[in-house]
């Protein structure tokens, strides 16, 4: 089939960016989107034209690296799906595609259509993690989980972190990984210890990082490639208020021990 | 590079809980449940106007309303905190949402999110201006053609006989339709509430008190535009 596509070109951070318009005569409908990138940036190398910059790793949407808008939608707006994972056989000939990054503050553009998603890793070094001792692992099943926390935990954990959450959301908000990254620990026994630690700093980094607020628009949980709910953002909001009214700051540095 | 150390002290703590996105949605939903509950009343109230004896049932009312000075007065007050907070509060997170995404979309494509949610930005302004309309028009009467103290009948149906006058009502009263429909399900969840037992549910009352009150509210201006409301007046 053939396709026009739309990119947008941006050589660097600070460098105004532009949609150009690429056509493409020989698209495979069996071609995943990004192969079918692969295909454009092969013809721009012959041509001796810098390739399109994007992101991918896995190409099997389990990685969380690939990720741009198409035609307006993060990953097309397909459920459950990355654009790795999205095959031609969706669009028809002739058809007009437009690509373009996740736009928001905190995702500074690095190229083309890749991004900077350092933020999130901040969010994660604030809270998005538990502390146990070292040593030999503690015996499966030694410490009772209800089913439905374990689901619940292992729903949230699937967020590979791909950023369209951000890239759907009206305002920027990075709700949804947030809160992902919240209700998975925050479930399950093992998160107990550091939960009301956890959602006030990563909460507090959220915001330092300069994501916008949730405005219940559910665009995330539509385009979220895992099927994450906005469940998990009224777990954040209710752990987050408990949090600012009951947490204790230590006594003293340092344990037992 | 971010920080995240924990706030100590009480002052702090709760400093820090307004200035999160969180804090100031928790403030948005708690100001706007009081507001949703007082369009209930508000709407009930004035459905006195389909009773036999209207003129006199809306006089009593009113002067029900005024019996104690002090307490209209505490609860205007009451409101009036509510609607401000609730109108700076939605500033300020407007705000940091437009600098959230300074660069908008070449080509962006809405997928789940409702119309009505889409078009907070646009259904609040629209009733903040309605509402300072409403009360120079039927609280002041400054805007009314032939205002009548403690006579709200009468100023209804004259007020109402005037067709932009009513059309400005009418349009206000759908706005205010939208932004419940998304607003009252929103506060659920803006408070931590959002189960899957519940989710269906919470959204058609939403919906169904949404429907109610602004239906409700634009019955009046278009029975008296009608004529089938105001027969006694002449």
């Amino acid at each position: 089939m053939k396709l026009t596509l739309n990119v947008w070109r941006q050589s660097g951070p600070n460098t105004p960016g532009k949609m150009v318009k690429y056509d493409l005569p020989n698209v495979n409908e069996d071609m995943s989107f990004l192969e079918m990138l692969d295909v454009l940036n092969e013809t721009l190398i012959a041509k001796s034209e810098e390739p399109v910059t994007f992101e991918h790793d896995c190409r099997e949407g389990i990685c969380g690296s690939c990720g741009f808008m198409i035609n307006g939608k993060a990953h097309g707006g397909f459920p459950k799906t990355t654009v790795c994972q999205l095959h031609m056989r969706h669009y028809k000939d002739g058809d007009e595609i437009f690509i373009e990054p996740w736009r928001a503050t905190a995702f500074p553009i690095v190229k083309d259509l890749m991004v900077n998603r350092s933020a999130f890793d901040r969010i994660i070094q604030a809270g998005g993690f538990i502390s146990v001792p070292t040593g030999s692992a503690v015996d499966g099943n030694a410490i009772p989980i209800p089913k439905s926390n374990a689901d619940r935990a292992m729903d949230a954990a699937q967020c590979i972190g791909c950023g369209a959450c951000v890239a759907s959301c009206t305002n920027a908000s990075a709700s949804l990984f947030t809160s992902a990254k919240i209700a998975h620990l925050n479930l399950l026994p093992q998160g107990q210890p550091e939960k009301l630690d956890r959602a006030l700093k990563m909460v507090t980094v959220m915001n330092e990082e300069k994501f916008g607020s949730c405005t219940n628009l559910q665009e995330c949980e539509a385009t979220c490639p895992k099927g994450i709910s906005i469940e998990n953002i009224a777990i954040m909001n209710r752990h987050f208020v408990e949090a600012s009214f009951m947490q204790r700051p230590a006594m003293s540095e340092g344990g037992a021990g | 590079m971010a920080t995240a150390a924990a706030p100590n002290s009480k002052l702090q703590q709760s400093l820090a809980l307004y200035q999160s996105t969180i804090g100031k949605k928790y403030v948005v939903a708690v100001t706007g449940a009081v507001l949703f509950l007082f369009t209930i009343g508000h709407m009930l109230g004035n459905l006195q106007i389909y009773l036999p004896n209207a003129q006199e049932a809306l006089a009593n009312y009113a002067k029900l309303l005024h019996a104690s000075a002090e307490l209209l007065w505490a609860v205007r007050i009451a409101l009036l905190t509510c609607f401000v907070l609730h109108v700076v509060t939605i500033a300020q997170l407007y705000n940091l949402n437009r600098a959230a995404r300074p660069q908008s979309y070449v080509m962006k494509t809405p997928t789940m999110s409702t119309y009505a949610s889409r078009t907070m930005y646009l259904s609040g302004p629209i009733l903040l201006f309605f509402v300072l309309y409403h009360l120079s028009h039927l609280t002041t009467g400054a805007t009314h053609p032939s205002f009548v103290e403690m006579d709200p009948y009468h100023n209804l149906v004259t007020g109402f006989r005037q067709p932009m006058a009513s059309l400005f009502y009418i349009i206000a009263m759908s706005m205010l339709g939208l932004h419940l429909t998304h607003g009252v399900w929103s506060m659920f969840q803006s408070m931590g509430f959002n189960h899957p037992r519940y989710r269906n549910g919470l959204r058609n009352f939403a919906t169904a008190a949404a429907a109610i009150i602004s239906l409700g509210n634009i019955s009046i201006p278009v029975c008296v535009l009608l004529g089938i409301l105001g027969k006694d007046l002449v």
